[in-house]
């Protein structure tokens, strides 16, 4: 794994790929409802004023918009924050897009407490445990901005509802020149170890690394697992660390309920139980700080995630 | 392809009573559905489907044909009738209405049977939806119309009012909604003018109050209703949604607007045609027993 210095936030790639897209001669059409200049939606409204289409702050309206476009064969990606979308419009997304599976694309920004000064109404923590909730949709959390690249491209490559989740601060990029390619329900191994599995999504497959390497010290081999993949899940890579490693650690800046650390215990409960610990927001919410100083606070760094596996293992 | 469609305010008048009957026949044969709603919008949708819109129920998903999108999802037994009537399907289908394995389910999903424009079911969606049609027929050049019937629940959700400031707002003249006014809902009247031992004038009493039969009166009033679709920027027509002549015409008026969305509010009578139904909230969302199907079938003879 190819460690690099650069950060950049994962919201910063909605535009500029839809528009790429678009020039390549997708027919993608983009709803937007007044944070797009924050989703960076606005990059694809520059070059595609045609196919750019404000509704004001109207989420609900945005994804009803979308679906109808959608249903007229148009690739209908859509932005907010993920407090207002899913927050806002959870039955739309149910009525108007998962039921019907219309090619509707969520990409909501401002996910986890990474939100950071604007406090616990931005910080949205139950955005993954909605749209899993809905059981069309697939749902994607990307590590950093290379992989959301990749995954808004596939996502407007297949045909469907797509939830995709980014962030506002700038995050480490782990995959620069790595040649990763993202897959949906292909969890990428980060990390080869045999000792634990630490599962993460998000900004935090940077902090199960350094983990990892806190973990190495010790003598304990970490793998680590990046499951931007949240629905399909990849079980196939989910039952083999499980298998291999018999101890798992899951990694999230959402509740622990209903996001990865529900989806890999449901899956593990039934097919190969082992010791789990749950890393993530645990029944509480948010509030304002710097990203890096939230994360701290609410015990979602290397150093936690690192105590969490010695537990886990101690109980193999 | 579709053709262009001339049949006559008479054969028209006699589609609308085997509509009627198919209506009560299924809400019957399932026990369960929703007819009042369904009576109120029948001429609505017959003047769209034999006279109005281009479409081919040989080819339900033609990009250039006009849209029916229904926002009032539980409207299902006047959807499906109408779409039987004009040959999207057998009419033999009806029947297996709300049935486990048949095709028709309670509330309206989308393209099931193809035809059907939209899954609904809760109000308050079908106007986005529409917009979004709308908006792809102007992107890509088609000049085809979308209708959208919205009830008095569907202007009392907030989703409905973002829908129309937008439709105004991008200038969809390619836009029509229809507002199927029959001011009763779904625990009882909408506003003040239609409940009994009321004047149709203004009550003291603020907000709705629960009658001593059990229905709410005064549920949520939306006078002055076409004010407020004037205010939002959209061209607006106010006719008697039961005369397939006025509904006719003020469509093709619709239709030739330019500039902006055009609505047109339909004041009609919930459950229209069967006497014990009409202004009856019991039979929003109630069938009728095998004694009321039969006295509903005379009343709905040739």
């Amino acid at each position: 794994m190819a460690q690099t210095a650069r950060t950049e936030a994962t919201r910063t790639a909605l535009g500029p790929t839809l528009a790429r897209l678009c020039r390549e001669g997708l027919d993608i059409v983009c709803v937007d409802a007044d944070l797009g200049y924050s989703t960076s939606a606005v990059k694809f409204g520059q070059e595609f004023p045609e196919r750019f289409f404000p509704v004001g702050v109207a989420e609900q309206n945005m994804i009803g918009v979308s679906a109808g476009l959608a249903a007229c064969g148009k690739i209908a990606f859509c932005s907010s924050f993920a407090v207002f979308a899913p927050g806002h419009c959870f039955d739309q997304l149910r009525m108007a897009v998962g039921q019907p599976r219309t090619n509707v694309k969520l990409v909501a920004s401002h996910g986890g407490v990474v939100t950071g000064e604007d406090g616990a109404s931005a910080e949205a923590l139950e955005d993954l445990a909605l749209m899993l909730s809905i059981p069309t949709f697939s749902v994607v959390f990307p590590a950093d901005v290379v992989e959301a690249e990749q995954a808004i491209e596939t996502a407007a490559r297949t045909e469907g509802p797509f939830y995709i989740r980014t962030l506002r601060p700038k995050t480490p990029v782990i995959y620069d020149g790595s040649g990763y390619r993202f897959e949906l329900g292909r969890w990428d191994r980060v990390r080869e170890g045999s000792d634990v599995t630490l599962i993460a999504c998000g900004e935090l497959v940077k902090a199960a690394l350094d983990a990892a390497e806190m973990l190495a010290g010790e003598g304990a081999q970490a793998r680590v697992l990046n499951a931007s993949s949240l629905r399909p899940i990849d079980r196939e890579t989910l039952l083999a660390a499980a298998r291999e490693t018999g101890a798992i650690v899951t990694v999230e800046d959402h509740l622990i309920h209903g996001g990865l650390g529900g989806s890999v215990a449901e899956t593990l409960a039934e097919e190969q139980p082992v010791p789990m610990a749950f890393v993530g927001m645990r029944d509480r919410y948010g509030t304002s700080g710097t990203w890096e100083q939230l994360l701290e606070y609410f015990g979602l760094t290397p150093r936690a995630i690192a105590d969490a596996a010695r537990g886990v293992v101690s109980r193999k | 392809m579709a053709r262009a469609q001339t049949v006559s305010i008479d054969e028209l008048k006699s589609i609308t009573k085997r509509i009627r009957r198919h209506i009560v026949e299924m809400t019957a044969n399932a026990n369960s559905g929703h007819p009042g709603g369904s009576l109120s919008s029948v001429e609505i949708a017959t003047a769209l489907y034999f006279r109005v819109m281009r479409h081919d129920p040989q080819n339900p998903l033609w990009p250039d044909r006009d849209r029916f999108i229904v926002s009032k999802g539980h409207a299902t037994p006047m959807v499906y009738s109408t779409m039987a009537e004009a040959g999207y399907f057998p009419v033999e289908d009806l029947m297996t209405f709300r049935k486990l394995g048949g095709k028709l389910q309670g509330h309206t999903v989308m393209q099931k049977p193809p035809g059907v424009e939209m899954s609904a079911g809760a109000l308050g969606m079908g106007l986005s939806f529409s917009l979004g049609h709308a908006l792809a027929g102007r992107l890509d050049g088609r000049d085809y119309h979308v209708f959208c019937l919205l009830s008095d629940g569907d202007c009392q959700e907030g989703q409905t009012w973002e829908a129309a400031m937008a439709s105004a707002h991008h200038r969809a003249e390619n836009l029509i909604a229809m507002v199927d006014r029959n001011h009763i809902q779904n625990d009882g009247f909408s506003d003040y003018q239609r409940f009994p031992d009321g004047n149709g004038s203004r009550p003291q009493r603020p907000g709705g109050w629960v009658l001593k039969d059990g229905h709410t009166a005064n549920i949520m009033n939306l006078e002055p209703l076409e004010d407020k679709w004037k205010a939002f920027g959209w061209s607006t027509q106010h006719i008697d949604g039961h005369d397939l002549e006025e509904i006719i015409d003020a469509l093709e008026q619709a239709k030739a607007h330019t500039g902006g969305p055009s609505v047109v509010i339909c004041e009609t009578i919930k459950g229209k045609g069967v006497s014990f139904m009409e202004n009856n909230p019991d039979f929003h969302g109630k069938a009728p027993s095998p004694e009321q199907l039969k006295q509903a079938l005379k009343e709905l003879a040739d």
